[in-house]
């Protein structure tokens, strides 16, 4: 990784599920609220969202379609903006940075897993995975180094020179995975992750975010609809028709 | 460096599309070479040594003759060191469409003025003697298989004969070649005797086309030009004195502005490149959009996707455009060759550097929608789909 993975010393290699998560806080989100212009007509997808997310933490998102999700997921990881309300993470405001800024911000500190995994056909499973490094001043055998640590991660070191179209949906979606661990983000962000694969590479693909959390202390917010999927994150919140409903 | 993995993954995405933009880029600069070499064929034909050479024509038209008397009166001006005089005879070998550039010329004092015409000692001899005696170019040689001593016939176009005929026989005494390799399009001439045609032709007798005008000081030409024109303001037969230069430039303006011709025909080339590959580059980043928005999710800055993209579309200029002028520069000597020297066009260092700043323009011109679209993208609604 750019600064290298870090392993969380203190993790037990079988840390039981559901534990207790560490209580410093890393995304602080206060009194959100995020409205579209559709039309002429005002809709606003979120409103009044307090949450606290901690250091180490592994949430799940989960509501039915146009709840939100995604909406609060792209405010966290500062792909938007609010229309209302403070989206402080590390004890930074992102909601006031600029674009450039934001797109800088994002680079350093956010690894991003969306639902089609989003791969450039192109390139190979390695230059996919380099792509962040592009970012930083590692050179080209530093990035190669650190994007075949990250293959190793999610194990596939041995597709290192498969391009996306040579790969499974399962194996795709870790490399995925690989590409937004390689610059050692504080917070992996995961829309709908296991959305387009089947149960089997699901599965594998959970317990590869799990591993992430207690092995390695990565914070993760994982969207999704899958209760199945949910029950694999520390905890989990509910949002429905753009409010965070129960208790964390 | 770093992003050249990037922008080749664009650039091979769709391989047989960014073939065929490719060659339809190869094609459009090859054309651009051979007409860009053609506007440099006519706008500097023979740009010889010549610049102490004075051309003096009618002051109203080059094809309105001038008295024969005028070389006299020419020759006595101060600082002119010798008058040649020439008639355009316009005679066709065989067939019309065996073109090539046939005069009537004042046989010692031409030879004298135009020392960029190689002749042996013993062929000018028998030119200077021989009545009927023409001289050609080696490529007009080569191109009709004559060699010395051959009868060359000529169909008169202009002068017919005072005995009712219209087919000129002229005596093939020399073979003359350019002392420069730049000069190798006065290879394609024919010379013979002025005083053989003037006798024998049934009209414009002692008139000649233009008299070619030595000066002693090039430094002086403009007031010698001044001076012959002086010398015939107000009379029947007034005078247009002029470079050898600009003289062959409106000599060749009277088939029309070829340069306007050409400059026409480029930008017809041109708009047709820009639109095509416009459209195709505005395809190819519309299908790319998702990707786009991902590495702008990842922290790619609005600057390197906005460059990635035109990057892309130079890339595509440089590649073909190059490609055109290296087929271009290999076609022209074969061309000249199947043509024996008619079509031997240049390519110029001028014409490569122009070829260079008109891919990089057409690049960013074909570049810069596209990449003005990815700075506006939203990356939410881009990866929403």
């Amino acid at each position: 990784m750019a600064h290298g993975l870090r392993r969380n010393p203190a993790a037990p290699d079988t840390q039981p599920e559901h534990s207790t998560a560490p209580a410093v806080e890393l995304v602080r989100l206060r009194g959100i609220s995020k409205s579209y212009l559709r039309g002429k007509q005002r809709v606003e997808v979120l409103h009044h969202i307090d949450l606290d997310i901690p250091e180490g933490d592994f949430i799940a998102l989960m509501g039915p379609s146009g709840s939100g999700k995604t909406t609060l997921l792209n405010l966290i990881a500062g792909l938007d903006s609010p229309t209302h309300g403070s989206v402080s993470i590390a004890g930074q405001r992102i909601d006031r940075l600029s674009s450039g800024a934001l797109a800088r911000w994002r680079a350093a500190h956010i690894g991003f897993v969306f639902q089609f995994y989003n791969l450039l056909p192109m390139l190979s499973a390695q230059k996919n995975v380099e792509l962040p490094l592009l970012l930083t001043r590692l050179n080209a055998a530093q990035r190669r180094r650190h994007a075949n640590i990250a293959l190793q991660l999610v194990g596939l070191a041995g597709r290192a020179s498969h391009r996306p179209g040579e790969l499974s949906g399962g194996q795709q979606q870790r490399v995925a995975i690989a590409r937004a661990l390689v610059s050692d983000p504080m917070l992996l962000v995961c829309d709908e992750p296991t959305g387009d694969l089947d149960r089997h590479s699901a599965e594998e693909i959970l317990r590869l975010l799990q591993r992430l959390n207690r092995e390695y202390g990565k914070t993760l917010i994982l969207v999704t609809h899958d209760p199945k999927a949910a029950e694999h994150a520390r905890r989990t919140r509910h949002l429905d028709k753009g409010a965070l409903v129960g208790q964390g | 460096m770093k992003y050249l993995p990037l922008l080749w993954a664009g650039l091979l995405r769709r391989k047989t599309r960014t073939l065929l933009t490719l060659l339809s880029v190869v094609a459009a600069f090859t054309l651009f070479v051979m007409l860009d070499a053609v506007r440099i064929a006519f706008n500097a034909p023979n740009s010889v040594a010549g610049i102490n050479r004075l051309i003096v024509t009618s002051r109203f038209s080059i094809i309105q003759p001038l008295p024969f008397a005028y070389a006299s009166r020419i020759q006595a001006i101060t600082g002119v060191q010798n008058v040649a005089y020439a008639i355009w005879f316009g005679g066709v070998y065989q067939d019309r469409k065996n073109f090539f550039p046939n005069m009537a010329v004042s046989v010692q004092e031409y030879l004298a003025i135009h020392p960029e015409l190689v002749l042996p000692a013993t062929q000018q001899q028998a030119f200077r003697h021989t009545r009927t005696g023409a001289i050609v170019g080696r490529t007009l040689a080569e191109r009709f298989g004559w060699k010395i001593g051959d009868k060359i016939p000529l169909e008169a176009t202009i002068f017919p004969k005072k005995d009712g005929g219209n087919i000129w026989t002229f005596d093939l005494v020399g073979i003359f070649h350019a002392d420069r390799p730049e000069l190798q399009g006065i290879e394609r001439q024919m010379l013979f005797h002025y005083d053989y045609v003037d006798e024998g032709r049934l009209q414009d007798q002692g008139t000649v086309g233009w008299y070619i005008v030595q000066v002693d000081d090039p430094a002086d030409s403009d007031r010698v030009a001044l001076a012959i024109d002086r010398l015939f303001a107000n009379s029947a037969h007034e005078t247009k004195t002029q470079s050898e230069k600009d003289f062959q430039r409106s000599f060749v303006k009277q088939i029309g502005n070829i340069g306007l011709i050409v400059s026409t025909i480029m930008g017809a080339v041109f708009f047709t490149l820009i639109l095509l590959t416009g459209n195709t580059m505005m395809q190819a980043i519309r299908e790319r959009i998702p990707e786009l928005a991902v590495l702008k999710t990842i922290g790619f800055p609005n600057r390197i996707v906005l460059l990635l993209v035109l990057a892309e579309a130079i890339v595509i200029m440089l590649c073909g455009g190059l490609g055109g002028l290296m087929l271009a520069h290999a076609l022209l000597p074969v061309m000249a060759t199947a043509t024996s020297g008619q079509l031997n066009l240049p390519l110029t260092l001028s014409t490569w550097l122009l070829g260079l700043a008109l891919m990089i323009l057409i690049g960013l011109l074909i570049g810069l929608p596209p990449a003005l679209r990815t700075l506006r993208l939203n990356v939410v609604d881009a990866l929403r789909g």
